[in-house]
């Protein structure tokens, strides 16, 4: 084995080491909803390449409105997806789509794109 | 005119049964049973300040009518007597503030006069709701354009809040909405436009703003994007595949390498840039939330062959320095980028039609009704029809909402909505559905569910929750797709390392091909798409047949049953009594029979009665008037026509009569072992002959229970007949397992007890007496008829009455599965022996390779395979 190859050996491993911590180990930023005036937890979230924030944690019992701004046309993050409460929503680019529904149960619940690639996470409290 | 205050009946002084006195007031009534229940609590039905009066309250407006008192009318639903009004004008005249209430019954309006500064018209709504009413006020939604600012928001909530009618209004800035709840009696939405436009702001109505359709509009744009990308794509691929193979191209061989190079990088640069710019810009979107997806992939793939072949166009001695030869792969990225361009705009134009479905039954919807207000016949928007309102419908025109005919008969096409193919007969008190075409006469009905509560709406978003729902059957799908991307980007690097340790020369360059194919070929989307696509395909198809599938969990359940229990009153039979035999003896003809007993029973209200009455009516035979008619308990009726005298009933109540009836005893204990219910007639005291009633088979059950056998599953019937009365029907439609005398709660259990032997059990029924068992059961399928369906207790609910749904709905499901299953093989197979294909692995044996060009063209392919292949439950077909 040369230097050449010893190099592109361990730059190799690091990379790989690197890619599971990047992507795999990654920590969410979380956002708490906030209750308006008429009772319904209003919480903003942007759509580009995945959701921000992508934790969102709510109160069980009440209303929820999620504002999803999809801010991209990429086609990955056309519809967003919380299978545990029956939505599977459209979200025309670079506009706002509001999701509504109560949270029935407490609990943690996934959000994602039509292809599970996007990932998000539901707190219900 | 004076009103009985307990039914809200009119009853002149000379007509009323009765008359009370209270407080010096005379009050009237239509029967004994309302002045019975007026005496007995006076105070529930008068109040203070008078009694109910039915005013005449045309004029709908708020106007100002003293000193700080306002007027407001307030549409009432939900009352269904007079005393109603009371308990609302009660409600309201307790608040403070208020200074008079008037609640109409008959227009069903409430007019309060009121001190804005004391109470608001929506504390009054609240009220209302609190002692159990509705309010008819109407929402609306409109798009605002303009706006830019928070104070913009404030501006024109303050303009629409300002006008009379208008209960709340509510602005969105971000998503440019105002919603609004209104009375549509007093303002409309044009009013609501020139508000909006006389601050300053465009209004535009959002005309049955169907997600699906704003989805379909932007997927045309992106298609036509795409299409354009993919033919620029195209071109210039070609020209650099023609500009790569120079050296064999008569006339391009003199131009120097070098230039050639900068040439191709000049082409392909619009290429990865314009035309996969998408890939670059999701990438990036991607990394920024440390995720990553299919666009990553791509680009990495992509940009890593592009920057090595910049490398070897503008800084050639870094590459002959490492010892590598100077190829450049511009021909790579752009035919990588052409190729998946290509999949993308396949797959956008297939998953464009997986939502086809809800897309059609949103086009169902009616634009406007026409309704009568204030005696006028009036067009309006559909949104604006109001529950317990009178709309009329002509021959050919759409039904707006559903509501219960009042007046006139037609014939209505309602297989849009049911799936039913034959025209539905309409004559008054029948249910009609929004969005049914009505064919051959005019009718007016009363709207009883409007809005979001219509069938037509519930129906849309069930399919929607259930497109949005998943079938477990995904899970290690999903699992996978979540870790996929970073193993896929790790195995690439890995290919890279080995191919360049230990691969033959020239190994940068093989090792690099490599790392591009396996990013290349690596395929998700088919992963993320086999199941949700056939599940949208697959509940869309249902819904088309009437037929509603709650979700993914409960299609996936369907195709693995291996029970069907079917309750037998009202699923299996009609439900409803009809006379089966007419038995004549002593030299009276059948018709006569007939006469004699639907006459006699004419006066009764018992069930049986009834279908003599129903019977002799088909047939045209009339009937007479019954004189001394008596109802003898256990026994059957006695009543006196023409003079004669007439028994209908059991033997009992013959012998008792002394009528002898030794001739007819063998026919009735054949008729009972048959199920049915047998009577004895006699004329005079002379055995006249013995009718029979039962409850009958729907059409169609038979042959619905011959197909699940023949489909290999076990059919049961469930009932709380008697045995033999369960056992004959049984018998007539081939079930052989029959459970009889079960109570209705004791259902439950019985389907429960058929699961602990092992069995995936379906309950069939109809839904509001059968729930518990419909919950217990694997999947409850529910069999509603019109409006009436309980959508939400079962798993599968079909529309139409009929059974057939059962084998239809139990095809599709295990249609959908299989296709599921072979989109998931598929993706699988494709992936776990397409990613070492394209490390090399081959190549040790067979000294194959894959190109990256290939690569692209299968991951392009493995994706629209997959749309495509559920898109195929489109044609579905029911059996």
């Amino acid at each position: 084995m040369n230097l050449m190859q010893v190099l592109v050996t361990l730059g190799g491993v690091l990379t790989i080491g690197w890619v599971i911590w990047f992507f795999l180990l990654a920590k969410g930023e979380s956002a708490r909803a906030q209750a308006d005036t008429s009772g319904i937890q209003e919480v903003r979230v942007s759509v580009k390449g995945g959701y921000s924030p992508d934790i969102l944690v709510v109160q069980r019992g009440k209303p929820v409105r999620i504002h999803f701004y999809r801010d991209e046309t990429a086609e990955c993050s056309e519809r967003v997806i919380f299978s545990d409460f029956g939505i599977n929503q459209f979200l025309p680019a670079y506009q706002t789509t509001m999701v509504d529904f109560t949270p029935d149960r407490q609990g943690e619940f996934d959000f994602h794109c039509g292809m599970n690639m996007l990932r998000g996470k539901l707190i219900v409290e | 005119m004076p009103i009985d205050p307990i039914c809200g009946m009119e009853v002149t002084a000379g007509e009323a049964v009765g008359r009370s006195t209270f407080r010096g007031e005379d009050y009237f009534f239509c029967s004994a049973s309302c002045k019975e229940k007026f005496d007995r609590n006076h105070e529930d039905y008068v109040t203070p300040r008078g009694h109910v009066v039915a005013e005449s309250t045309a004029e709908p407006t708020s106007q100002v009518v003293g000193k700080k008192s306002q007027r407001i009318d307030l549409p009432i639903s939900g009352m269904s007597f007079a005393s109603c009004a009371l308990t609302i004008q009660r409600g309201i005249g307790s608040l403070e503030g208020v200074q008079k209430v008037s609640v109409n019954f008959a227009s069903s309006q409430a007019t309060v006069h009121y001190d804005p500064g004391h109470v608001s018209n929506l504390d009054m709504i609240k009220k209302v709701k609190e002692v159990g009413y509705g309010v008819g006020a109407a929402k609306a939604r409109f798009k605002i354009g303009d706006m830019h600012c928070a104070s913009c928001v404030h501006k024109i909530e303050k303009a629409l809040k300002g006008l009379p009618g208008v209960l709340k209004a509510g602005v969105n800035l971000a998503a440019e909405e105002a919603q609004v709840e209104y009375f549509p009696s007093q303002v409309t939405l044009a009013d609501m436009k020139r508000a909006v436009q006389s601050t300053g702001y465009t209004f535009r109505e959002i005309e049955g703003a169907a997600e699906e359709d704003i989805e379909k509009q932007q997927r045309g744009r992106e298609y036509l994007l795409l299409k354009r990308k993919l033919i620029a794509a195209f071109i210039l691929a070609v020209l650099i595949f023609i500009g790569s193979m120079g050296h064999w191209v008569p006339g391009l061989k003199e131009i120097p390498r070098s230039w050639t190079h900068i040439i191709l990088f000049l082409l392909t640069t619009p290429v990865l840039f314009w035309c996969g710019g998408q890939f670059l810009r999701g990438a990036w979107a991607s990394f920024r939330h440390r995720s990553a997806d299919m666009n990553t992939l791509i680009a990495v793939g992509t940009s890593s062959a592009y920057l090595y072949s910049g490398v070897v166009t503008f800084l050639p001695g870094v590459v002959a320095g490492a010892g590598q030869s100077p190829a450049v792969y511009f021909d790579t990225t752009a035919f990588i980028i052409a190729l998946i361009l290509l999949g993308r705009t396949l797959e956008s134009r297939a998953k464009g039609r997986t939502s086809d479905a809800i897309r059609k039954l949103m086009g169902l919807r009616a634009k406007t009704a026409r309704v009568i207000r204030n005696g006028q016949e009036m067009d309006i928007p559909v949104e604006e029809v109001l529950v317990d309102e009178v709309v009329v419908v002509r021959p050919g025109e759409k039904i707006p909402v559903d509501g219960v005919v009042t007046d006139g008969r037609s014939t209505v096409d309602e297989s849009m909505v049911t799936g039913e193919s034959l025209p539905a007969e309409k004559h008054p008190g029948d249910g009609v559905i929004g969005a049914t075409i009505n064919k051959t006469g005019s009718f007016k009905f009363r709207a009883t569910k409007v809005g979001k509560d219509t069938l037509l709406a519930q129906i849309v978003r069930l399919v929607r929750e259930a497109q949005g729902s998943k079938a477990p059957i995904q899970r290690l799908a999903d699992v996978i797709s979540g870790y996929f991307v970073p193993v896929v980007m790790a195995i690439a690097i890995a290919t890279f390392m080995i191919w360049f340790d230990l691969g033959p020369q020239p190994a940068f360059t093989r090792a690099l091909i490599n790392f591009v194919a396996v990013l290349i070929i690596a395929c998700p989307c088919a992963l993320g798409l086999a199941t949700p696509t056939a599940i949208m395909v697959g509940t869309g198809r249902g819904a088309e047949n009437g037929i509603l599938i709650k979700g993914g969990e409960s299609l996936e359940t369907a195709h693995k049953l291996t029970t069907i229990v079917f309750d037998k009153t009202g699923t299996l039979t009609k439900g409803e009594p009809e006379v089966t035999d007419v038995l004549p003896l002593n030299g009276f003809s059948g018709d006569e029979l007939l006469k004699f007993a639907a006459s006699a029973e004419s006066a009764s209200e018992h069930p049986l009665g009834e279908a003599l009455v129903r019977r002799a009516r088909e047939k045209g035979i009339e009937l007479l008037e019954p004189k001394d008619f008596q109802a003898l308990a256990g026994h059957g009726i006695e009543a006196t026509l023409n003079g004669r005298k007439i028994l209908v009933g059991n033997a009992r109540l013959l012998r008792g009569n002394g009528v002898d009836i030794k001739d007819l005893e063998g026919y009735f204990a054949t008729l009972s072992s048959q199920g049915k219910t047998p009577m004895f007639l006699a004329v005079d005291g002379v055995s006249a002959g013995v009718l029979a009633v039962a409850d009958t088979l729907k059409p169609g059950s038979k042959g619905v229970v011959e197909q699940l056998h023949r489909m290999g599953l076990e059919v049961l019937m469930i009932s709380g007949d008697n045995r033999r009365t369960a056992e004959a029907i049984g018998k007539q439609i081939g079930i052989g397992l029959v459970l009889a005398e079960v109570l209705p709660e004791d259902k439950a259990s019985e389907v429960s007890k058929l699961q602990g032997e092992g069995k995936v059990v379906a309950m069939v029924g109809d839904g509001i007496n059968d729930a518990p068992a419909l919950a217990q059961a694997d999947v409850g399928v529910a069999i509603g008829t019109g409006t009436d369906v309980a959508m939400e207790a079962s798993d599968i609910t079909l529309i139409k009455g009929d059974l057939r749904g059962v084998v239809t709905a139990i095809q599709l499901s295990k249609r959908t599965m299989q296709i599921i299953r072979q989109n998931l093989f598929w993706a699988f197979a494709y992936n776990t022996a397409g990613i070492p294909i394209a490390a090399g692995i081959l190549y040790p044996f067979f000294s194959i390779l894959l190109s990256p060009v290939i690569a692209s063209a299968a991951m392009a392919a493995s994706s629209v395979s997959v749309v495509t292949n559920s898109l195929r439950l489109r044609r579905f077909k029911p059996l």
